[in-house]
């Protein structure tokens, strides 16, 4: 089954690459023999390229030419060309890509109605073309940031689009929230504008903010070179770099933030990909951690960020793991769930990690965890047998949790702060398609998403009053 | 008689392997304990019960296997191929690319119609192999979307294909404490349509299994291999050939039908628990020894206290004074009451031992005579290098409180209506959900009032 990755906008794309570069080594440290599997087969078509760019593709059998499944699109040419000319080259090939030149200007409202009437067709062709190559589409992958203009705008449009399309198809978005230090002045209401997109047409959003991935990446600093008893990092096994030896003076600053979002992509689709004794597809995500169709935003963490040279991993490690998924720093946003209130907790885990391992951990941290009363046990779990590159487990746990709930409330704050004084609307408001109403309907979308973690919240200390059960005639 | 094993979903499919897996270690073991002549007689009624002989001499199991992802089943037929004592017919899986997301409604209402073709040939294939077909034996879970929802699904397919054919579910109850979220409406789902179209309903709860694993084989890190690779051995102990009272000399000839028409004289009551002792690491069995007295004693209390296996009995259960009509409500809680029981005892000396003690009426609801209540199967040849072996197949309130738990949890969450938008798109309603709770609280009612 196949999972489409979109990258939309420079974010988009900049993790976009990080992501396939890390496939295609996870790929290649397990897929010894050169084969063209079933694994590979959800990210990559194999080509058969020797007559050339348009070859037809090869089900079985040698890998000829790896050629991911993927959509780029930027209106801006940077990115997507630094990718075309580098160590990516021969994965992609331009029917897969739709650039422009002159960017969004980090207006959503250029993202989504200009670009996305100009570029509809393309898209859809492109699309349509893509699909027709996978022989079972399982979901679609839209990763964007949420500050900007086109991966805001435009990549908003795509998801319309794909629900157009392919209605059947699941639609998860990654997306990465703007802090409120962003230099994006008008990202507040890019934001908004496209939070109304994802409440009302994404199946699953995983939202990230750069906060936390920047002091994930400074935690993992200080530990590399803290030389802590003498015990060395093993090499691969940072989250945060490019495979092989590290050379952090020629990593750009956001290399390292991008390398643990692509890692997140990676490990949720693992155990599509791979075997192991508790499959936890990424339909089975959507069903069981969305209790209510818009209560569908999913707060992750990813451990261990990374692993030390000694092989042997006493369970205390292993359990190590698990404390750490549910701590505050690993986090992917800035929330911490273990205060707030769980509507439901995945947890997927990779290597030689065994049920009873799983078990043994629900059970300890399950007392120190809020539940809503209708979901007390409220787990669902995975087990894939591959760990990562680099490590012998590993850990992705996704929580729908009313710690989200700020994050929101945040964004609404720095919105309204600027819409009360009408500050940069005009940008908005000249463009074809564009309203007030527009505005207005997008704050209250948030505000009653707001408001339903706030009822939510409201049962997390109450009574819990069972409901009685059914009485059938003696 | 040869039975059809149906494997659904990726459980269904794990534990069909193993089951097949143990069927053949046992056979081609040395450790029958009995005549040659008896071995040889066992092994051939093994084979005609569970395999098919194929030009290339290794049996194949008479086995259809189903699920909605390629994976497990890819799986499944190299580690039976790798083995090279027996292995899967090449032609006798259907599998599909995008799985069953854990919900019921898309196993049931989706994979269930679109594929039914396909699959009923599959399993018409099988039965037409066999010289006399005696049943089915569906091996699936009730937490995911496949095993539980299509299992349902081709439950009521192959009912309605074989009218007379028995059809047995095995179903595997989760851990309590998640696999799946929904696993409650799941379960709820499949259990109410089971109900409806088997004969029987075959019980293994994970979290039992996994303590049996835990304080008995004690193995330290427990797998989903360790607990199916028990739970494969417990079937084994039922499903290999026995001698049963009716058979005469030779091994049973009609092994569902012998199973399930003394333990099911009502069709209100189909939940059927197994137990097996005793259960210990392979490395401990040459080192232990154990007395006929010593096992059926511990089975009986085994029924009677609810216990799940031979640590932990509470000995203080007794059963309620015989002679004294003492209504149902105030039986003593902890007491189990039986409407019918099977014990099967395999391995050295059984035609020795007394099972008076299962006759008492005492431990059985008043409906059936004593003797018509109580069932057991006798065979000489050892099973899986126990020396002895005892199970109990019991119609108890053994399940009544894991399924009145499962049923209370999925109308908790019911009751919120959370998660029933996944259901509806799919087509399976609120007043759907509501049938299948009634089925249920009225199964609950009825074993509680024994």
């Amino acid at each position: 089954a196949v999972s489409l990755p979109f990258a939309v906008g420079q974010c988009g794309n900049q993790v976009g690459c990080r992501f396939w570069d890390l496939a295609l080594r996870e790929h290649a440290a397990v897929n010894k023999k050169g084969i063209y599997d079933e694994a590979l087969s959800s990210f990559f078509r194999n080509v058969d390229t020797r007559s050339g760019d348009n070859g037809s593709d090869i089900y079985k059998g040698k890998i000829c030419s790896l050629k991911a499944r993927a959509l780029l699109i930027d209106m801006e040419e940077g990115v997507v060309n630094e990718i075309l000319q580098g160590p990516l080259r021969d994965v992609f090939d331009s029917k897969q890509l739709i650039t422009d030149v002159s960017g969004s200007g980090n207006n959503w409202a250029v993202g989504h109605k200009i670009y996305g009437c100009q570029y509809r067709e393309n898209i859809v062709e492109k699309l349509r073309k893509t699909a027709e190559h996978c022989d079972c589409l399982q979901c679609f992958f839209i990763i964007h940031s949420m500050g900007g203009g086109t991966g805001s705008g435009l990549g908003t449009f795509v998801l319309n689009l794909l629900e157009e399309e392919f209605p059947e198809v699941h639609r998860f978005v990654t997306s990465v929230y703007p802090s409120g230090e962003d230099d994006v002045i008008t990202s507040p209401y890019n934001s908004v504008l496209a939070m109304k997109e994802l409440n009302e047409h994404a199946d699953c959003v995983l939202p990230i903010e750069n906060e936390s991935l920047f002091e994930i990446v400074n935690k993992i600093h200080q530990m590399v070179n803290s030389g802590k008893l003498g015990s060395t990092v093993k090499q691969n096994s940072l989250v945060t770099s490019s495979a092989g030896s590290a050379k952090a003076l020629q990593e750009k600053p956001f290399d390292a933030m991008n390398n643990i979002v692509a890692n997140l992509l990676l490990n949720l689709t693992s155990s599509a990909r791979f075997e192991g004794s508790l499959n936890m597809d990424l339909n089975e995500i959507s069903m069981n951690l969305v209790p209510f169709p818009r209560l569908h935003y999913l707060v992750s963490s990813l451990t261990p960020l990374y692993t030390l040279a000694d092989v042997n991993v006493p369970s205390r490690r292993l359990d190590q793991m698990f404390s750490d998924a549910f701590s505050r720093d690993h986090q992917l946003i800035q929330a911490d769930p273990k205060h707030s209130l769980y509507l439901a907790c995945a947890l997927l885990v990779r290597g030689n990690v065994q049920v009873s391992d799983l078990r043994r951990n629900i059970e300890r941290l399950k007392p120190s965890l809020h539940f809503v009363s209708w979901n007390q046990e409220g787990w669902k779990t995975g087990l894939c047998s591959v760990p990562p590159v680099g490590h012998s487990h590993s850990l992705l746990a996704l929580a729908n949790n009313t710690c989200v709930k700020p994050t929101f409330i945040e964004l609404k704050d720095r919105f309204m702060k600027l819409y009360k004084k009408k500050a940069h609307l005009h940008h908005y408001l000249q463009i074809d398609g564009m309203e007030q109403s527009c505005f207005s309907e997008a704050i209250s979308s948030l505000s009653d998403l707001i408001e339903e973690y706030n009822e939510l919240d409201a049962t997390k200390d109450g009574p819990r009053i069972e409901p009685s059960r059914l009485k059938i005639a003696v | 008689m040869s039975i059809v094993t149906v494997q659904l979903g990726q459980c269904g499919n794990q534990i069909g392997h193993e089951v097949f897996s143990a069927l053949c270690s046992d056979l081609r073991g040395t450790h029958g304990l009995c005549s040659k002549k008896e071995n040889e007689s066992y092994q051939e009624s093994c084979q005609e019960r569970f395999f098919c002989q194929e030009e290339s001499g290794v049996p194949a199991a008479r086995a259809v296997l189903v699920d909605m992802e390629p994976k497990v089943i890819s799986q499944t037929l190299s580690m039976a191929a790798r083995s090279g004592h027996w292995k899967y017919s090449s032609h006798s899986h259907f599998c599909q690319k995008q799985g069953s997301g854990n919900n019921w409604a898309n196993g049931y209402s989706v994979h269930g119609p679109r594929h039914k073709e396909a699959i009923m040939n599959l399993v018409q294939k099988e039965a037409e192999k066999c010289d006399r077909l005696g049943g089915f034996l569906t091996i699936m879970s009730m937490a995911g979307g496949t095993g539980s929802g299509l299992g349902a699904f081709v439950t009521q397919c192959l009912r309605d294909a074989f009218p007379t054919s028995f059809i047995l579910n095995h179903v595997v109850w989760p851990y309590g404490t998640g696999e799946v979220i929904v696993q409650n409406y799941n379960s709820v789902l499949t259990l109410s349509h089971l109900y409806h179209s088997s004969d029987a309903i075959l019980v293994h709860e994970n979290d039992v299994i996994h303590k049996i694993c835990a304080q008995l084989m004690n193995i330290k890190q427990i797998s989903f291999r360790d607990v199916n690779q028990v739970i494969a051995h417990q079937l084994g102990s039922v499903f290999q050939p026995t001698h049963t009272a009716a058979g005469g000399s030779g091994y049973s000839r009609n092994p569902l039908g012998d199973l399930m028409e003394p333990l099911v004289p009502h069709p209100e009551f189909r939940m059927l628990g197994l137990r097996n002792i005793p259960q210990m690491p392979e490395s401990s069995l040459p080192y232990s020894t154990f007395s006929w007295p010593g096992l059926i004693k511990h089975l009986r209390q085994i029924l009677i206290a609810h216990a799940h296996m031979e640590e932990g009995i509470d000995w203080q259960v007794r059963p309620p004074h015989p002679g004294s009509s003492i209504p149902s409500t105030n039986k003593p809680l902890h007491f189990n009451t039986s409407i019918a029981n099977l014990v099967i005892l395999r391995g050295k000396d059984v035609h020795s031992v007394d099972l008076g003690s299962f006759q008492d009426p005492s431990l059985y609801t008043s409906w059936l005579n004593p003797q018509d209540a109580f069932s057991a199967w006798k065979t000489p040849r050892a099973f899986n290098k126990y020396e002895k072996s005892a199970s109990l197949v019991s119609n108890s309130q053994f399940l009544l409180k894991p399924l009145d738990s499962i049923v209370g949890k999925a109308w908790n969450m019911f009751a919120s209506k959370a998660y029933l938008h996944q259901y509806t798109k799919f087509g399976i309603q609120e007043e759907d959900f509501l049938d299948c709770f009634t089925t249920l609280e009225q199964v609950i009612s009825s074993y509680t009032n024994l």
